[in-house]
This record gives structure tokens, sequence and C-alpha cells, in this order.
């Protein structure tokens, strides 16, 4: 096996388009696990952490760009309050040494259903740009990123380059169910917006469905119930109601990890707390 | 008061907390595991495993794997040169499938080559025909007529009954329940390792990691065909055990390949491979009835255990007897009919793990005895003390319990602790999902449970149990070294720093070195039942006794005085009142004096298979729980807050190793009763691994308050008591009760699930 090393963007580029069956690492901490386990033999190994450009963030109208090699350990210390959902999911992922080393392209490159990042994105409205030597950037809006069960619309010339997520401008939330209370796998999980500027809610589900989802049917009811003006507190049975609705956006399975009405009641929970958890946040901060 | 512990003379003697010789080095990455075994010029082994939970083997075709380059050896069933079996009760396993494979990851076949993912790539190329058959992997489907026969001899491996007192009772109150419990792994984390050297005299000399060396010698020298002189063993660094390297992993395996191929070979499985490669906690199916007074008196018990022993029958049989003889807890009860079974099935086997049988069986009767204190409207604590077994009183197969039994002592000594504050709504960390942001206090419940057990100490029922030491004095380095040489598996428990403690005390030198483990001295039985301090121990303490009496013996000569007027200490051989008479090293001169001892506890008794009765077991431990849990109800998560415990250890050799016991079993129980399961759907394990197989982490476990007592048994050395199980098995079903009385749920299964508990 190769293991290829570019040290600048470009490079990295040429590199992916040249070698097919090289497969990029950037933490390892997908990749490691899967070459360990034999599902995995790559040609390559194409090592991103030395690309300066994939390990930053900037600011630009209010939109983060986000770097795909950016570290979870370092959204949650540099990005809690521009992108409090996204930190909220980083922290929840693995353990310190996994924070320390996985990154939000590398959970954008395995587009595991139970990726943390992916929901929080989602209720975002986050874009991905990939970038290919030969047909330079696009940019994909991450509902539209997952293609299916680990797969997603990333062509095998391209590299993922940032994550674009518009600043948070109203509260968020992320909630993630596992049987133990660290180091867990998502049995179900979910994200919420919301977006006081255009009165719009955003979600994000995962583990629940083939690829993360959102619930769209689901935000603009809550949406469109809410008393964005006045900013009332919101009644229990709208929550609920709210809950239902996420719940029914799923198409869960059974599996070993839990059952898929489980999965289903617990999103209905979560949706429904998150929900108020955040509403009464917004009101607080009126 | 910590400044006075710290500053207190050590002395590195029994009670108190000496320094393990590895800690350091497992601390900080240095020691050497099993895994971490090398020879220069050694190829590796692999193992090709059955995919089928039930086959026959048609044919087993190897040309291709043999074409691959690096490849040194492919062993298949016909390359066994001795018998084709082993087992720990029972030789039923076979060393590599012959005709027909019972379980998904049976051994088939063995590969070994350069590299050990030459090996694996050469492994996928060996062809097995399989013809799949009709698969058992229902247990309680076994003991039906039309069931499929796991092995020929049908699908019993042990019914034992217990009969007791009035056949026919009545009682004004009849509880009873149905109880399942899943199947739990001894989750070591060292993986099965071991390197097999060819040796010049055609034997070969195996380094694994193991609980009990001579067991596997005899089993390994069996399926070579080779006499014991021929087969030397050697302890290798053993990372985690729980009885699940009381069966033999790559033992045979590992040297066939060497004879084989006439060099070092080592094998190492990974994780998964792992999951297949030792034995499981049995899954029991339960029913429990207790018959009592109004007053929670307990007037008759009847129990049916069933366990699924899986493919091979391992150690099912004395699983099966602790399930059925200690089966109803550590209660005073009059009439007993009690019924346990395991059986054969196609499942993955299961065998030997810390707290054998009584686990599945606690879970059932505290359960039951928490349901009994509601029907008669006592506390749960209150209906344990008043059925608690006493010292002198009987157990359920008739023997007296004659050494302490503080079961009300316990009780109260958890319930007298102080309870922790409510659940911190505003720190996430400290609610049910944690980090997981799943709750701000909402639909949190707080619950309390207790439980209590009783486990037996040791082999029972008539095994002839014994250890072996050899200790040696001599002057090295111009100062008294004692060296203490057993066969006795260190596996973590701290068993190393405990014959150092003994040899010290009993020899009164400073510096004493615990020889590595192997077959060139006698047995010292397993690493298991809550007996190596006890038994191993036992064997050091005569061991140094018969040297210092030697020794004695000399400087009596030499001092002209009586041997009963003089002592051993600080390396001075003193008189009656402490004052020096001689150096140790100058009495022992160039000399070294040596003693082996094979040392026995007082004898146990088989049972009458008919009643059970009989004096099956030399002693008992005693341990309660209290566990305190917030449950959010809505989502079925928990947070166990504390785990608190009280036990009698007898005497605590060394303080600190026993406290360390505790939390572990403490947390192995508790992860039973919430997370730990091996998954299992029609023979097939569906998590093997540590991403689904899900061990309590940091984050899970609770600070624990535990109290620990010393009412020595007259009958031990120094008055020991085991203490690795017994927190394995009150601790689970503490955590158990605490989560039915947050919740309100009955709760009959473990490990309990989120589902089970919102009812989706
Ligand atoms: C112990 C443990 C616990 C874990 N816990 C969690 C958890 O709680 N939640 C969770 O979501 N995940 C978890 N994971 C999975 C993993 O940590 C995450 O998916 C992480 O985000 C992967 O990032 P990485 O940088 O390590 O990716 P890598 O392993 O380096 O790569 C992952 C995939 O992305 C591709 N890739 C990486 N960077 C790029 C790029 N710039 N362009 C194109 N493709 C790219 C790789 O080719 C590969 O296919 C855990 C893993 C382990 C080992």
């Amino acid at each position: 096996m190769d293991f290829l090393q570019p040290s600048s963007w470009d490079d990295a580029l040429a590199a992916r388009a040249e070698r097919p069956d090289a497969l990029p690492i950037a933490g390892g901490t997908d990749v490691m696990v899967e070459l360990n386990f034999d599902r995995r033999r790559p040609g390559a190994l194409l090592d991103l952490t030395r690309v300066p450009e994939l390990r930053e963030w900037t600011l630009a109208d209010g939109v983060v760009r986000l770097g795909a090699g950016v570290p979870y350990a370092r959204v949650i210390g540099e990005l809690g309050d521009r992108l409090p959902g996204l930190a909220m999911a980083a922290r929840t992922v693995g353990s310190p040494q996994i924070r320390a080393r996985g990154t939000v392209g590398g959970n954008l490159g395995s587009a595991s259903p139970a990726g943390d990042a992916h929901p929080p994105l989602l209720a975002a409205g986050a874009q991905v740009e990939l970038v290919s030597a030969a047909r330079g950037a696009r940019r994909v809006p991450v509902a539209d990123f997952f293609a299916g069960v680990k797969r997603s619309v990333l062509e095998p010339d391209e590299l993922i380059a940032a994550v674009l997520v518009p600043e948070a401008a109203g509260p968020q939330q992320y909630c993630k169910v596992g049987t133990r209370n660290a180091m867990v796998i998502a049995v179900s999980a979910f994200a919420l917006a919301l977006h006081p500027d255009r009165q719009e809610v955003g979600t994000g589900i995962g583990s629940a469905a083939p690829t993360p989802r959102r619930a769209p049917e689901a935000g603009q009811f809550l949406a469109g119930e809410l008393n964005w003006a006045a900013r009332t507190p919101l009644p229990e049975t709208l929550a609920a109601e709210f809950g239902r609705r996420v719940a029914d956006a799923a198409s869960p399975i059974d599996d070993v990890r839990g059952s898929a009405a489980y999965r289903r009641h617990s999103l209905a929970v979560m949706a429904r707390r998150a929900a108020t958890w955040a509403w009464d946040d917004l009101r607080r901060a009126a | 008061m910590t400044t006075t512990e710290a500053t207190a003379r050590q002395t590195g003697r029994i009670g108190e907390s000496a320094q393990r010789p590895d800690g350091t080095l497992k601390v900080t990455g240095e020691y050497a595991y099993a895994s971490d075994l090398w020879h220069d010029d050694m190829v590796w082994g692999v193992t090709l495993r059955s995919p089928h939970p039930s086959a026959r083997i048609r044919r087993i075709d190897v040309a291709e794997a043999l074409t691959v380059p690096g490849v040194t050896a492919v062993l298949t069933a016909d390359d066994v040169p001795g018998e084709n079996a082993y087992g720990l009760e029972h030789a039923d396993s076979p060393v590599l499938a012959a005709d027909v494979v019972r379980y998904v990851g049976e051994p088939v076949a063995l590969v070994a080559a350069d590299h050990p993912e030459t090996a694996r790539r050469a492994a996928a190329r060996i062809r097995v025909d399989y013809e799949v058959l009709p698969a058992l992997t229902d247990p309680r489907r076994a003991l039906d007529d039309d069931a499929p026969r796991v092995h020929p001899g049908g699908n019993l491996v042990r019914h034992q009954r217990l009969r007791r007192g009035d056949p026919d009772p009545t009682a004004p109150v009849v509880v009873s329940l149905d109880f399942c419990v899943g199947m739990q792994d001894q989750a070591f984390l060292g993986p099965e390792s071991g390197l097999a050297v060819p040796a010049e005299d055609g034997g070969v000399d195996l380094y694994v990691a193991t609980q009990w060396l001579h067991i596997d010698q005899r089993q390994v020298c069996l399926a070579l065909g080779m006499p014991p002189e021929k087969v030397r063993l050697t302890l290798a660094g053993v990372g985690g055990a729980f009885g699940g390297r009381e069966d033999l992993s790559v033992h045979v395996h590992a040297c066939l390949l060497a004879l084989r191929t006439g060099r070092p070979v080592k094998m190492s499985y990974g994780r998964e491979e792992s999951f297949y490669g030792h034995v499981h906690r049995h899954p029991a199916t339960m029913t429990y009835e207790f018959g009592a007074e109004r007053d929670g008196t307990l007037v008759y018990a009847r129990a049916h255990v069933l366990l699924d022993g899986g493919a091979y029958a391992s150690s099912t049989a004395a699983v099966v007897g602790n399930a059925g003889l200690l089966g109803l807890g550590p209660y005073r009860i009059p009439s007993v009919a009690v019924d346990a079974y395991g059986v054969f099935t196609n499942n993955p086997p299961c065998g030997a793990m810390r707290g054998f049988g009584c686990v599945q069986a606690a879970f059932a009767h505290e359960a039951l005895m928490d349901e009994l204190a509601d029907a008669v409207g006592v506390d749960p604590v209150e209906i344990r003390r008043r059925n608690g077994l006493r010292e002198g009183e009987r157990t359920i197969t008739g023997q007296a319990v004659d050494s302490p039994a503080p079961v009300a002592e316990l009780l109260q000594r958890v319930a007298d602790l102080p309870l922790p504050p409510p659940a911190d709504t505003a720190d996430i960390r400290s609610l049910p999902g944690a980090v997981g942001n799943t709750t701000h206090g909402e639909g949190v419940r707080r619950g309390v449970g207790y439980a209590v057990t009783m486990k037996n100490v040791g082999f029972s029922e008539g095994f002839d149990d014994y250890s072996t030491a050899r200790v040696r004095l001599q002057v090295t380095g111009g100062e008294a070294v004692a060296s203490v040489h057993t066969a006795a598996a260190e596996v973590g428990q701290g068993l190393v720093t405990v014959q150092q403690q003994i040899a010290r005390t009993e020899l009164g030198v400073e510096r004493v070195v615990v020889v590595p483990a192997d077959t060139t001295v006698g047995s010292a039985g397993s690493t298991s039942a809550s007996r190596q301090t006890y038994v191993t121990g036992g064997a050091v303490q005569a061991a140094c006794g018969a040297v210092r009496t030697a020794v004695l013996q000399r400087a009596a000569v030499a001092l002209g005085l009586s041997p009963a007027a003089l002592r051993l200490d600080g390396d001075k051989v003193v008189g009656s009142s402490g004052e020096v008479l001689a150096d140790l090293a100058e009495v022992l001169g160039g000399d070294a004096v040596e003693e082996t001892v094979e040392w026995r506890h007082r004898p146990t008794h088989a049972v009458d298979p008919e009643t059970g009765q009989g004096d099956a077991h030399v002693q008992f431990a005693f341990s309660a729980h209290r566990a305190v849990v917030d449950v959010d109800v809505e989502l079925g998560l928990v947070k166990v807050v504390a785990l608190d415990t009280a036990q009698d250890v007898g005497k605590a050799i060394n303080p600190d190793a026993v406290v360390g016991q505790i939390h572990g079993g403490s947390a192995q129980g508790m992860g039973l009763a919430l997370m730990e399961e091996v998954v299992v759907t029609d023979g097939h394990v569906r998590n093997p691994s540590f991403t689904d197989y899900l061990l309590p982490t940091v984050l899970d476990v609770p600070p624990m308050r535990v109290e620990v007592l010393e009412y020595a048994d007259p009958h031990a050395p120094y008055g020991v008591r085991g203490v690795g199980e017994p927190p394995t098995i009150s601790s689970g079903p503490a955590v158990a009760a605490a989560v039915r009385a947050a919740t309100g749920r009955p709760l009959r299964r473990v490990p309990i699930r989120p589902e089970h508990i919102t009812g989706t």
C-alpha cells in the first residue's frame, strides 16, 4: 500500500485525480478501523493532514467556512458560539482521543447515517464544498450530499474542501440517544436550529433512516405555529405534535443497537424537548 | 490522615497496600502482554472458522491455500496427532472440526505463514464444502423430542435437582416471576495470544495467557499425543480473564503449527475473533416462586433455571451446579425445590465467567425478594435482613455455615451510607444520556435498589482443590532473598503482590522475588472461583512456614538456643522479645533453603444427585449492594448515580487490591444489568466488537463507597475470604432493582434496554 502525503491542496487534488485507488485519510478514526477489520484494502492512502488549507476555518458574510480537516476538539473550543449545534454534536463524538483526531470532513466522507455532524449541518442548512482538479469546485447542500447508506455524491476524483455553515441566527440544539453515557454510536439523534431571522425551523435526523435526513414538513409545521413576533411560550401540545411529525419523517430499522419503534419514539421525545429548550432560549434572549 | 498513611513505615507485609511490581509497567504501557510475545524467525498462525451454526463438512480443500507464497503449513483435523478433543469437564470440543461444525466460529483449519496478513489471505482460500444442517438455537426447545441433537448423547449437559423440607409446602403469601439474563462476555482487553516454540527434544514450549497452566497442559498433551515433560507451559502476560481463559484457545493450534513447521508460531486473535475464541456467560431463562409468612419470613422456594450451554460442554455442568445449589441466595429457606438445567444448542459455547451461575440466579431471586417485600409491605432491606442466613444455620443444601455470615449487617451498612444528592440539572454529564443532551431534568426519576449475595469460594462438590508452592531462601548480593514459585496465574488481580506480602510476613525478609509461573512446579489450580489468595496463598504460607522451620533450626544450632524461642524479622533472627540475635544472611551463608508444599483446603463433598443435599462448599463469601439510579423514563436512559457496597473479605491481605476487585466486579455486574450483551440471532453473533458490545465507561460507572468488613474465617489462611466474585453478583441485581423502583416497570430481563423501559 502506498502512502501519499501531499503538502498542498493542489498536490492533494492532483494525487486524487491520478490515483483513483487511493483512499483519503484525515483523522483516520474511520479509515483505520476499516483497514484493521479488513473491510477495505485501498491501493494507497492519501494523507490530508499536511494540507494547511483543510485545517483552517474562516468567517465571511455570516458563513463559517470550516476546513474539512478541522478536528472536533477545535470545533468545540473555537466555534461553540457561532455553530452551537455542531459544537454540541462534536461534544458527543467518541472520546477525547477521537475528538482530537476526528474531523467533520471525515464524518461527511464516511457518510454514515449515524454520523453526529450530519444532523446539525442539515438543521443549519450547510453546504459541502467538493473540489476536483479537472472540474474545480462545486457546492452541494448537505441535504443533497447523502446518496444512501454510507454513500454520498462525492466523485472518485473529488475531495471535500470545506463545509459552509451559516452562523447561528438563533438557538440550536443537538440530542443523541445511546445505550451508554459516552463513547457510543447514536441509536437515534436529532438536531434543531431556530432561524428567527427568516422564521424557519431547521431539523436534522440521525440514525433513523438510510441517510441522515431533515424533517422538512415538521419544521415548516412548527415554524408556522410559533408566535415569532410575541414569542409566547411553546404549548406542550404543539411541541408534542412537532415531535410526532419528526418521528414520522424517519424510516428507521431494527438492528442490534435499537428497535425501529424505539428510534421513532425517542425522536419524538428528543424533538419535543429540543424545540422547547430552543424556544425558551429564544424567549429568554429577547 | 492521608499524610500519616503515606509516611507510615511500609513493610509490604499482609494487611498493607503493598505496591504491585507490574503496576508502573502497566500504567506506562510497557508491560509485555501475551500479544507482545516475539521470537526471531517466528511465523504467524491463523484460524479458519465455521460460518454456520450447524453443518456437515463434506470436504476441505487446502490446495489453493498452500500455493500462497509465504505459507508454511495448512492443517485440518487429519493433522491432529493425538486425540482430536479437549474440554474442561468433558473432552467434547474438537481441536479442529472433523465431520461437523456445531457453532459459528468453530475452528476448522489452521494456516501458518511468515506474515499474519498472508496467513489470513491463505485461510480465505481454503475451500470447505459444507452441508448446512438444521440448527438448534432456542435453548427452551433443547430437551424436546424433536429438537435437533447437537451431540449424539442428546442435548442435556446436566440437570441438578435440589429438594429439601416439605415436598408440598403452602404459604399465605406467594410471589413468582420469570426472568431472563442475556449473554455477557468477559471482554478482557488482552485478546487470546500465545507463542509455541518447538524444542530440540521434539517437544514444545508454549507461552500463553491463561488461568490454569496445568489443566491446559493436560489437554494439550492429549491432543498432541505427548507426555507432560514434552509440553512445557509458561504464563505470558495476561490482560484480564474473568473465566474466559479457562478453556483452551490458541494453545493446541499454535503447538500443532510449531511442531509441523519447526518454527516458533505466534497466534493472536483480533477483537472480533476474540468474541468467537472464548466461551461466554450462560444466558438464562428462569422461573422462581417464593412462599412466605405474612411477615415475609420465607417458607419455601421453587426455581427452574435453564442455562444455554451452547455447542460444547466447557464448564456448563459446574455452572449448573452453582445455579442450582446457590440459586436461591443467602437466605434461610426451610423447603426448597430447584431444578437447574444446562443444555447444548448450536449457539456460541458458554462456560466460566466471574460469578459462575450465581450471577444469573441472583437477578431472579433478588427481583423476587423485592416482590415479596412489596407483597408483605416491608422495605427491601428489611425483607432481606429477616431472611438472611446467619452463622451456624444451614444453606439450602443442608450445609452448616461454619464461619461468619453477616448478611443482615452488610445490608444495614449499605442502607446506612449517605444517599447522593439529587441530580444536578445544570450539568448534563450527571444526567441520564449525559453529553447526549437528551434531558435537562425532564422525565428523570430516581430509584434505589438493594441486593445481596452469597458465593462459594474455591472448587466445590468434592473436587480435589489444591495448590503447590516452592519457596526458597538464599543470600543474593549480601541480602536474604526469598523466591516464590507457583504455577498460579496472575491475571491482573494482584496475586503476585499477595505472594510477596505473605513471604515477607512469614519469613521476615524485605526482598521477595516471584518467579514466573510455569509447569516446572506443581499445579496451583485455576485462577477462578475467587480462590487463589485462599489456596495459593495457603500454599505459599505453608511453604514459607516449612522454610522458616528449617532456617530457625539452623539458627538454633548455631546460637545454641531452642528454635521455639526464635523468630525471623527485618532480615534478622530475633529472640522472643525482638532482640536481634543474628543476621539472616549469616545464618544462611552460601546455602539455599527450599521447600515445596502441596496445600489443600478442607475437603468438599459431592451432593446427592436426587436431593442436592451435601456439604458442597468450603467457604461462602457475602456482599451487598445499594444502587441509586436516575432514569429518564421517557427515553429509557439510565444514569447510575451511586453504587455502594459492603463486603466481608475475612482479611484484607492488600486493602487497595481488595477495593480494586470490588470496584471492577461492581462495574461488571452493572454492565450486565444495563448494556453488556452478546446478541445472538439464529446462532450468529451480531455485535462482535467493542463498537456494539458496550462496556461501561467512566461516565457510566459512578463513584463507589466500599465498606470492607474483616470477619476472619477461622478455617482459612489468615482468615481470608475470596473477594473477586461477590461484587459481580450483587451489583447487577441492585442496579436492576433501582431501575424498577424508578420506573415502576417489572423489567424481567437484563440487560435492560431503553426500549424495555419505554415500552416501545
Ligand atoms: C472509538 C471511536 C468512536 C467514534 N465515535 C463516533 C461518534 O460518537 N460519532 C460519530 O459520528 N463518529 C464516531 N466515530 C467515527 C469517526 O470518528 C468519525 O466519523 C470522524 O468524523 C471521522 O473523521 P476522520 O477525520 O477520522 O476521518 P477518516 O477516518 O480519516 O476518513 C473517513 C472517511 O472520509 C474520507 N475523507 C476524509 N477526509 C476527506 C476529504 N477531505 N475529502 C474526501 N474524503 C475524505 C476518507 O477517505 C474516509 O472514507 C468514532 C470512531 C471511533 C474509532
